[in-house]
């Protein structure tokens, strides 16, 4: 088939739909958590305010941070400023990385210190490990391949194959991606904040 | 024509070779388990040669045959009815109707073929590992699939390559979805209103909007059965099991949650198998009895409905699982309303022919006998819709009848009319009428004896999913009824052997079509 | 034309088949049953009559307007006639819900009677225990780790629980003629289902919840229980008995039942 101009507007709705199947995907999850919560009353809520809340709020506003890197990166892409685009897409980058890179430090010390597995904890209802890491890790797994995303998307914008529509996709998705865990902290975190 | 095409006619076509493929082992296992069934203790060297764990010196064990049934459920849900009439045709076939250049993203659509033919690998390969393919059944309920080894041969990897399939499955449909939403709101001729689609459209358009529901939530619970079997957590499992008497440790789970995740999405799925099908079918009647589409925007709507409704009648599988009581009636209540719809499409389609000039190509005959098998299958359905009555139908024959007259035989039915009908856009050549209508007459007789029977063995109680009859008096009395079945299953088989050579054969050689052959409003049938 | 004929056919022969009666239900031995099977029989010939008008429809409209040359109509649609078919179909889909709801209701939401005897039913892969409570009334203790089935305790009734002392385990189920039965279904591994044809009913039983399942059966006689849940490779072996007793033959065997159960 020969290459053909699409109207503009196919890709931000691309993205809005996956964005709306995604958003199922981690309803699910989130709908799992409620019903195994509900059925196990003994709950563990493990999370002191310092340092556990604290770390997870430090890692929200790293997270944060990165979405509003990435709006004035859409900011620049429209106004044709191509470096500096790449410049907040690298900042954006960055906050990513540091989110995860922060996150698997919290991930190893529940692992080893705390001794939380996804299969088994100290207080024997095995599945707050399972949600715990399920949930958390699926929302890990969306930043990572986003970083992979905006990686291409950078590279694209400097070399000039890709425009306004494509870096405000990026932004779509990495805004969604923020937006998740807005639910994922108050329900994984917040509600298992030590009594 | 290269493999790794973008051109979403090859797509099309490569979708419908894929699930040709399949649809001839879904057969072979079909007749497998039949020959099984009332043969129970008859040796064959097939069977050795093709299973040599399985069937031991020719003797079929339980075992195997339940996962052959698994696999010949799997294999003809998803990769015939799921990949035929969506991504088959609707490749192929939405864009020149819309009036787009191709898909609104080609390479994505390349790729979702590809990932669903890496799905279809993989679920084969569930054959050739150790301990075989998984016996859980196509509905795969935990704790029975989520233990591993100790519950059964074929729950070890077996069972972990069904459920990877599944999720690639999963991930190729979501890519689909988003593709076939986007062409149909985006590239739209200039001056095409969403009512002024062919039904066909409408049809693709339900679906995929199913699809990109239904699949974003059996893929997360996919996966965690995954997680349940690998990692060793229990989303899924109860505290205090002993399996095959060992004690298990896991706690905390239940097995409910996966049965309401699975309908969640699988109740939306038999309307996915269906819902191209009654578009296309919508159309082949109007376009050979002379006529428009009788109430072609409640026929729209009907199918809108179907789609919204589809999503909240999950819990009709699950009158008997053990969930509230109470929940049943509303589910009931859901069921039987989202059959109104049904019924509406059933009106409209013989009003549609009322007052005009029928003329019985081959296309026409599969859709007169679709409508005729959809009314013989849906009806089954009001009584499975009442969990008062469910209690004795749920799990037994009755239900293997009900669903294989409704989308094993209606919903394939159409896939018949729709190969006939544009075969001429496809290959440039008709397939052979005389022929078609020869395998109509003698699928369509076939069908019927086939599983109309099924529903007196679900009158004696049958349960379904049994490798032999052999331990129970009550069944001795239903023997002559499977026997019979199984005749009529072979002889269906062997008719199918004349469509295969029909559409090989006319690809080639078959009378070369002039523009438009039918005379169809349609754009597809536009040269342009 | 020869369509039209061959759909009339298979209609006819499908409606044929429901007047063999080789293949049916057995027999009822339950107020249920009975209710069960007259509600059957009215929604059988309320969707009998819509099969049969559906399927004569089609093949009459395919035999008055096969191509004999006339000129099709311009009908396009009839918002009248859509609305009519629809709330129609609406009617009688909804009618037969609500209809259907008084036999589920009597399994599921009545209240227990209070002199209901309660036994407790066991599976596992590919077998089938009942456990009744004795003459102190009271199921004993269970733990899990004194489960032996080679030593007759599939339960693992706890030796130190003066409660489980009495109880009786088998594998048949046996019940009185006339009296309510309450079943508290459980199994130990995978999910089973309890099915007796004659009573209409059944029900998973689901690992790690009790479900409890009540009837009165009122016919003696011996009647095949199936497992009709798939739980793995001898589903199909699963099989037990459900043994109604006249009362006072139900009484002698308990008595006995319990006698053996005291001597150690
Ligand atoms: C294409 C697939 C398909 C379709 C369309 C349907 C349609 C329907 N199904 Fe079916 N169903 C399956 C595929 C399908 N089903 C499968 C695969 C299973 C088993 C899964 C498993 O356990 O493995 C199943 C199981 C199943 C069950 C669970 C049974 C059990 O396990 O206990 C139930 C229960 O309610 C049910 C109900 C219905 C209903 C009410 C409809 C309705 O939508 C039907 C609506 C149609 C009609 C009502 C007929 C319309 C026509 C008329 C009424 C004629 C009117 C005209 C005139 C009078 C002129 N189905
Ligand atoms: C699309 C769905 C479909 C189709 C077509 C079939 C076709 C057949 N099925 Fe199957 N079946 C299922 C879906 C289907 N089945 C499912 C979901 C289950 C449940 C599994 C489970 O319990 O887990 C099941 C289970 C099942 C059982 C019950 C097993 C048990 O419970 O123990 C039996 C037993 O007789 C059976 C028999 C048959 C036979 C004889 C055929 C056929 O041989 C009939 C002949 C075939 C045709 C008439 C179709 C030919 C079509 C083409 C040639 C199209 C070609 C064109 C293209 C694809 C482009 N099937
Ligand atoms: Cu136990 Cu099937
Ligand atoms: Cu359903």
């Amino acid at each position: 088939m020969s290459a053909h101009r699409n109207p503009p507007g196919l890709k931000t709705l691309g993205m809005w739909l996956f964005v709306l199947s995604d958003m199922l995907t981690f309803s699910t999850l989130l709908v799992v958590y409620s019903a195994l919560r509900f059925a196990n009353p003994a709950w563990p809520r493990p999370f002191s305010l310092n340092p556990g809340i604290l770390f997870a709020t430090i890692m929200t506003i790293v997270l944060l941070a990165s979405s509003l890197t990435m709006v004035w990166a859409v900011d620049a892409i429209k106004r044709d400023q191509r470096k500096r685009t790449v410049q907040w897409l690298g900042a954006t980058i960055l906050g990513g990385a540091a989110f995860i890179a922060l996150h698997l430090m919290e991930w190893c010390h529940l692992l080893t210190v705390e001794n939380i597995t996804p299969a088994s904890n100290p207080w024997n209802v095995p599945l707050f490990g399972a949600v715990f890491f399920g949930v958390t890790g699926l929302h890990m797994a969306h930043v990572a391949a986003g970083l992979v995303y905006l990686s291409v998307l950078a590279a694209g914008v400097s070399r000039g194959t890709f425009c306004v529509e494509d870096v405000e996709t990026g932004g779509l998705y990495w805004h969604f991606v923020d937006v998740v865990w807005m639910f994922v902290f108050p329900l994984v975190y917040l509600m298992a904040v030590k009594p | 024509m290269t493999v790794f095409s973008t051109c979403h006619k090859v797509i099309g076509k490569q979708y419908i070779a894929l699930s040709l493929f399949s649809v001839f082992i879904g057969i072979f296992l079909s007749l497998v388990m039949r020959y099984h069934l009332v043969h129970p203790d008859t040796k064959v060297k097939l069977f050795q040669l093709l299973w040599p764990d399985g069937a031991p010196g020719g003797q079929m064990t339980p075992e195997l045959y339940l996962s052959l049934m698994t696999m010949h459920g799997t294999i003809m849900v998803f990769f015939v009815l799921t990949t035929t009439p969506q991504s088959g045709f609707g490749n192929y076939f939405l864009p020149l109707q819309i009036g787009a250049p191709d898909m609104a993203f080609p390479v994505l659509n390349m790729l979702s073929f590809w990932t669903t033919a890496l799905s279809l690998l993989t679920l084969l390969a569930a054959f050739f590992v150790e301990g075989g393919a998984p016996l859980s059944g196509w509905t795969a309920y935990p704790p029975l699939s989520g233990l591993g080894k100790i519950t059964g041969p074929g729950q070890g990897l077996g069972q972990d390559l069904w459920i990877l399939s599944i999720a690639l499955f999963c991930v190729a449909s979501l890519m689909a979805a988003i593709n076939f939403i986007v062409t149909i709101i985006e590239l739209r001729a200039p001056g095409m209103g969403y009512f002024d689609m062919p039904l066909t459209c409408w049809g693709w358009f339900v679906t995929a909007l199913i699809s990109l529901f239904a699949f974003a939530v059996l893929l997360p619970g996919g996966v965690l059965l995954l997680l349940d079997r690998l990692a060793g957590t229990s989303f899924f499992i109860p505290g205090g099991l002993i399996v095959n008497d060992q004690v298990q440790t896991r706690s905390g789970g239940s097995p409910l949650l996966f049965q309401h995740l699975f309908w969640f999405f699988g109740h939306p799925e038999v309307y996915i198998a269906i819902l191209p099908g009654m578009g296309l079918i919508s159309t082949v009647l109007s376009v050979f009895s002379g006529k428009r589409v009788f109430g072609y925007k409640a026929m729209a709507i009907a199918m809108l409905a179907i789609g919204g409704l589809g999503f909240v009648v999950w819990g009709h599988h699950m009158f008997i699982s053990g969930m509230s009581p109470y929940s049943s009636i509303a589910f009931s209540v859901l069921t039987l309303a989202v059959g109104v719809p049904s019924a509406v499409k059933t009106f409209n389609w013989l009003a549609t022919l009322w007052g005009g000039r029928l003329r019985f190509t081959a296309a026409m005959h599969y859709a007169l006998g679709f409508v005729s098998l959809f009314i013989t299958g849906g009806i089954t359905g009001l009584v499975l819709g009442q969990p008062g009555l469910d209690v004795y139908f749920h799990d037994t024959y009755f239900v293997v009848a009900h669903f294989h007259l409704i989308m094993g035989v209606a919903a394939v039915f159409a896939i018949f009319a729709g190969l006939h009908y544009w075969f001429p856009i496809m290959y440039g050549r008709f397939l052979n009428e005389q022929l078609g209508k020869l395998h109509f007459f003698l699928t369509f007789a076939g069908v019927y004896a086939l599983f109309v029977p099924l529903h007196f063995a679900g009158f004696v109680g049958n349960p379904r999913r049994y490798p032999d009859f052999k331990e129970y008096e009550f069944l001795k009395s239903v023997m002559p009824l499977h026997i019979g079945v199984t005749h009529a299953a072979y002889f269906l088989a062997a008719v199918q052997l004349l469509f295969l050579f029909n559409y090989l054969w006319s690809k080639r050689r078959g009378a070369l079509a002039p523009a438009n052959p039918w005379g169809a409003a349609t754009r597809e049938w536009r040269n342009d | 034309m020869a369509i039209a004929i061959l759909i009339a056919a298979l209609a006819g022969a499908t409606v044929a088949l429901f007047f063999q009666p080789r293949w049916w239900f057995p027999d009822a031995i339950s107020a249920h049953a009975k209710a069960y099977d007259a509600h059957f029989l009215f929604t059988l010939c309320v969707i009998g009559a819509i099969f049969v008008f559906a399927q004569g429809l089609l093949t009459w409209v395919i035999l008055r307007y096969r191509d004999r040359g006339q000129a099709p109509s311009a009908h396009e649609g009839n918002n009248t006639l859509e609305l009519v078919w629809t709330s129609a179909t609406a009617v009688v889909f909804l009618g037969l819900a609500f209809a259907g709801q008084g036999i589920w209701a009597g399994i599921h939401l009545d209240a227990p009677a209070a002199n209901a005897l309660r036994v407790e039913v066991l599976a596992k892969q590919f077998a089938w225990s009942y456990r009744y409570p004795g003459p102190d009334g009271a199921f004993g203790r269970v733990d899990t780790r004194q489960i032996d089935d080679a030593s007759g305790n599939p339960f693992g009734i706890d030796a130190k629980d003066p409660a489980g002392r009495d109880d009786i385990t088998g594998a048949i189920l046996r019940v009185p003629a006339g009296r309510q039965v309450e079943l508290l279904l459980k199994s130990r591994d995978v999910i089973h289902n309890f099915f007796v044809r004659e009573l209409r009913l059944k029900q998973d039983v689901v690992p790690g919840i009790t479900i409890p399942l009540r009837f009165t059966a009122d016919t003696p006689g011996s009647y095949e229980v199936p497992c009709s849940e798939l739980c793995g490779l001898g589903h199909h072996q699963m099989r037990s008995s459900l043994v109604v007793m006249a009362p006072a033959d139900f009484d002698a065997w308990l008595q006995e039942a319990q006698q053996k159960a005291a001597q150690p």
